[in-house]
């Protein structure tokens, strides 16, 4: 083997591998090393302060206020687009031209530039002009303030998620049902087991592949929302939807303190790189797929 | 629905009369039956057309409102189609802000990331599938790390370094960090490893040059799993609205997301008629796009999801 032959892959994989290194693997260490500081991005010099940083991080109401509102706000989202888009599978879950327009159509947001569904749903939303509040002005209900009332804007920014991952979490779902063998639906109806015993015995466990899947996707998506946020609400109402990627934002590009917004980003990413290994512990162990 | 058949097996009843009486009885149940399954399949085609309008209604409204003026915008019950279409909101959109430039931007950037990242996404795949070589393991490693750091999550170190390197407000720095693709390794990696080795072993033993078997024989293999690609990546890089913004402080390198979003701020009072249109700018590229190649697109955001 000649010694360009030894050469060659090492010359080959070069190329993606310093991108890798300079934009992904070495911030994440810089990142670390960052929030041990104090610093304001223009003066020369960082202030080594340790970890104080984090000490002020979790004290700050306001971070824990953020803190809840992305824990929330992930429970809310992921829980509901992921058991939406299970009933919507096995509802739609059939060939043929009309439900393939069908899935198309509820598909289609998840393509979409996150800026036009923000901007779209601000104007849904509207509390004055909206039509939104028509609509439930039609079924007799009163005006809701949506977006404009702490107590209604977490939630409406979760409506907005929901809209936007149903089509692609119930497309995912369809998938895997129509991986399962036609045999063991075969079986299960020749045994004349009850469909919710059918649901419940074979199809559940059949998806938990996918289940787990979309579970832990949609959490880290959802740890990490920022456009509908920046777009719709800036973290407002009162805070009430300021969440992890938007504060890290804020704190660095607004207010610049580098320091503390790296800190911030440390334990989003201690948050992500936890999920990530649930994933493949669980993903390693109880999942039965044939 | 299955029509169930109860024939009793021709046991002689009682009088004719009642036979007849049964008979009536079974063929009113049978219609009753038929009745039912033909209600429910209506109920559910009324229930597929809600769950489309559910889905299809904003845009509706989205259209419908880039047409009005805006005093026609707070009328309610709504006019859908609007008595004399406003097409000026359009040219009002474009007008707000330099937006040739942020649709150039946008291709320049989508279309440099993808191109990058085929050359560089290309000869790493097939490394990595087909050659055994020392530290392998480890520098693949380094891709499947890669795969799972979201950007959202690095983007102030990233910001410093290109601030570092002066490649702030520049295309470069929009486009470098995306050369490559951990998600587009690890797809291209398992297409390049199902390829059979005899393949290989006999355009080898026709003594081609390595690179040549690579691009005229291994590549157009995975063409389709290529394309799949390729459309997942441009529409996630046209989409994208966090990474531009962040990582620019001027017009120069801003895109099309960055410039509709713009729209608002720039009116102040809400023109919602005028957003809209600008927002139809930014949407119709890609519906037309969707629904030219729906299969393929599902294709590539969904089963490579899964597998």
């Amino acid at each position: 083997m000649s010694v360009w032959e030894k050469l060659r892959p090492y010359s080959m994989v070069a190329p993606a591998i310093i991108v890798f290194s300079l934009f992904f693997i070495y911030p994440i260490f810089y990142m670390m090393y960052l929030s041990l500081f104090d610093w304001n991005f223009v003066s020369p010099d960082k202030a080594y302060v340790g970890i104080q940083n984090f000490k002020d991080l979790l004290t700050d109401s306001d971070f824990r206020q953020v803190l809840s509102n992305t824990t929330i706000y992930t429970l809310l989202t992921v829980t509901l687009t992921t058991s939406l888009a299970l009933l919507l599978a096995l509802w739609l879950n059939r060939k043929g031209v009309f439900h393939g327009f069908v899935q198309g159509a509820i598909f289609s947001p998840h393509i979409i530039s996150l800026v036009s569904i923000s901007l779209l749903w601000s104007w849904l939303m509207d509390p004055e002009y909206g039509l939104l509040n028509w609509v439930i002005g039609l079924a007799g209900f009163g005006k809701l303030a949506w977006l404009s009332h702490p107590s209604t804007s977490l939630v409406s920014l979760v409506i907005v998620a929901v809209w936007k991952g149903l089509g692609y979490n119930a497309l995912v779902f369809i998938a895997g049902l129509q991986s399962i063998p036609p045999d063991i639906y075969e079986a299960a109806s020749l045994d004349r087991s009850k469909p919710w015993t059918t649901f419940r015995k074979l199809i559940l466990p059949l998806l938990s592949p996918s289940i787990f899947f979309l579970v832990i996707i949609n959490m880290i998506g959802s740890f990490q929302v920022f456009e509908t946020i920046a777009i719709m609400t800036q973290g407002g109402p009162v805070n009430s939807t300021n969440t992890l990627v938007y504060y890290i934002y804020e704190n660095g590009f607004r207010f610049f303190k580098i320091g503390y917004a790296s800190a911030a980003g440390v334990i989003l990413l201690f948050i992500i790189g936890v999920l990530t290994i649930i994933y493949f512990k669980l993903l390693s162990k109880r999942v039965h797929y044939r | 629905m299955k029509t169930v058949d109860n024939t009793i097996g021709g046991s002689p009843i009682g009088t004719a009369a009642a036979g007849s009486r049964l008979s009536h009885a079974r063929t009113r149940k049978a219609t009753i039956r038929q009745a039912i399954s033909v209600l429910l399949r209506v109920l559910n085609i009324a229930a597929l057309l809600l769950l489309v309008l559910v889905f299809a209604l904003p845009f509706i409204w989205m259209l419908s409102t880039s047409l009005k003026t805006l005093p026609e915008t707070m009328i309610f019950p709504p006019r859908w189609i609007p008595d004399n279409p406003v097409w000026q909101n359009y040219a009002d959109a474009w007008n707000t802000g330099p937006f040739l430039k942020y649709f150039r931007n946008s291709i320049i950037i989508a279309g440099g990331i993808l191109i990058l990242q085929m050359l560089t996404i290309i000869p790493a795949a097939y490394a990595f599938a087909r050659y055994k070589f020392v530290g392998s393991g480890f520098l693949f490693g380094i891709v499947m790390v890669t795969l799972m750091i979201p950007s959202q999550l690095i983007f102030l170190p990233v910001y410093l370094e290109l601030s570092a390197f002066k490649l702030l407000n520049t295309h470069l720095g929009l486009i470098l960090p995306f050369a490559s693709s951990a998600f587009g390794i690890f797809l291209l990696r398992q297409a390049f490893m199902q390829i059979s080795d005899e393949l290989i072993e006999a355009a080898r033993l026709d003594q081609a040059k390595e690179w040549k078997i690579i691009v005229r024989i291994m590549v157009p293999l995975v063409k389709p799993v290529l394309v799949t690609f390729a459309l997942f990546s441009f529409i996630a890089h046209w989409n994208d609205y966090f990474w531009p913004l962040v990582m620019t402080t001027n017009e120069t390198a801003r895109t099309l997301p960055l410039g509709i979003a713009k729209i608002r701020e720039v009116e102040g009072v809400a023109t919602w008629n005028i957003l809209m249109a600008g927002n139809l700018i930014l949407v119709t590229p890609i519906l037309i796009v969707f629904f030219l190649s729906q299969r393929q697109i599902i294709k590539a955001f969904v089963y490579n999801g899964v597998k």
